[in-house]
């Protein structure tokens, strides 16, 4: 198995399937986590471990080796996430941020009565996380994961998501307002 | 200088707030105990959104995902305009074809053929027509083959009988094409489609990514997965659907 991704794109631009072996097994993981983030779907994110797989397969020849082969491959998991997104629109509805209050309680919440570190640890903040999230529409949740997540800025965001600046950061802010809304509660003011 | 807005504290937190704006901001952030204290809260709900852990993945998972890949790279190697890189004219009718089976699957039965006059028979039998049956053609010979694995493999007795080899490379060669008709039922609607193909799919995964030596635990944990989803039974409906399908088209091109 070659060491570096360098030398194992080399090998596999000449054909050599065992060495593209080597760059999926290093770097399928991430791909399905970025992919699960911006997805939201364990079966959308194995469809874009696949797509971004056989992309980067097609495109090695134009892949410049002084490149970081993860920070491409990742590119491509971004785009691929992206397509899929838009190929499958039926979750763009998105809950009113309102209906969030069904997670975090009123606004004032009540953060007395678990602890902060027992609340870190347990299943509650995870559901409600896990919940809000599930809340953004999708383009919202492309543009937080992004953000949030990945560190892109909001121009390579923009970029990637073919929408200008106002429109990215207005979806930003209306993920994190309903995450807001949804966690605050939860968050110790002491 | 006004309070921050929640916008400027997220853009704040992330660093995207522009020239002085920038320096502005925390400024007020010190001067300021409210806008200080709504930071501190959006910090502590970004906090809590971090402690998020990662999706689990099973030890196999890098196996799993190079079994359903490698068919794919195959086709990649010898040409682009191979069944598995489908062209969106190509990838419409594919849908198409899901659709019209799919309903007839959901509904458990297809509708009766049409009595259309010999002309309007005529007429019909077109390009479009000739294109629809070499799909449905395909789509039936993949669940024929589909439907013999499964037969192959719920039948044998013990890992002896199962031929690694072969049936790693039989399972390879049905993946990809699955995978394309069951996103073609998911695009389109066809969640019932897209169930069985996907149950078929895991089949077809564990088979692609097995070992060289199937002990009989994994053959038996196979054949439990194949009869626990009534897997079989599911696909046979499913190609006589299609086949009654073809059987339509068949004779309104002849009649």
């Amino acid at each position: 198995m070659p060491h570096t991704d360098a030398a194992a794109v080399a090998l596999a631009r000449d054909g050599d399937s065992q060495a593209f072996r080597a760059l999926v097994e290093r770097h399928s993981r991430a791909v399905y986590r970025l992919a699960h983030r911006m997805t939201g779907s364990p079966q959308d994110a194995e469809d874009v471990v696949q797509e971004t797989f056989l992309k980067a397969y097609k495109q090695l020849g134009r892949f410049e080796s002084r490149s970081n082969f993860g920070t491409w491959l990742h590119r491509i998991a971004v785009n691929c996430s992206i397509d899929l997104i838009r190929a499958r629109p039926h979750r763009e509805a998105a809950h009113d941020a309102a209906d969030l209050d069904q997670f975090g309680g009123d606004e004032r919440g009540d953060t007395t009565r678990v602890s902060p570190e027992r609340l870190m640890l347990s299943t509650e903040v995870q559901e409600a996380v896990t919940a809000a999230m599930s809340s953004l529409s999708q383009m919202e949740r492309a543009a937080f994961v992004l953000r949030h997540f990945e560190g892109h800025s909001i121009d390579e965001i923009s970029r990637a998501l073919g929408l200008k600046t106002n429109a990215t950061k207005h979806s930003i802010f209306r993920a994190v307002k309903k995450m807001r809304i949804a966690l605050e509660p939860l968050v110790s003011m002491d | 200088m006004p309070h921050l807005t929640e916008d400027d504290l997220v853009l704040h937190y992330y660093g995207e707030l522009e020239g002085d704006a920038a320096g502005r901001a925390a400024a007020h952030l010190q001067e300021c105990g409210a806008c200080r204290q709504a930071f501190t809260k959006l910090q502590r709900v970004f906090a809590l959104v971090d402690t998020v852990p990662e999706p689990a993945l099973g030890d196999g998972f890098e196996r799993i995902v190079w079994a359903r890949l490698q068919p794919g790279l195959e086709h990649a190697r010898h040409g682009w305009g191979s069944w598995f890189v489908l062209p969106p004219a190509r990838l419409a009718w594919l849908a198409a074809i899901v659709v019209l089976v799919g309903a007839a699957f959901f509904a458990g039965r297809l509708s009766r053929p049409t009595t259309a006059p010999e002309s309007t028979a005529m007429a019909a039998a077109t390009g479009k027509d000739l294109r629809e049956r070499v799909l449905l053609s395909d789509l039936s010979e993949h669940l024929d083959r589909s439907q013999l694995m499964l037969v192959d493999l719920v039948s044998a007795e013990g890992g002896q009988d199962v031929d690694v080899p072969v049936e790693r490379t039989r399972a390879e060669q049905l993946l990809s094409a699955n995978r394309l008709y069951r996103q073609a039922a998911l695009d389109t609607g066809n969640l019932a489609v897209a169930q069985v193909l996907d149950d078929l799919e895991q089949v077809l995964v564990d088979i692609a990514a097995s070992p060289e030596h199937v002990s009989a635990e994994d053959l038996a944990a196979v054949q439990h997965r194949i009869d626990d989803k009534g897997l079989l039974l599911k696909v046979r409906v499913l190609s006589s659907e299609v086949q009654k399908r073809q059987l339509i088209k068949r004779r309104a091109f002849t009649s």
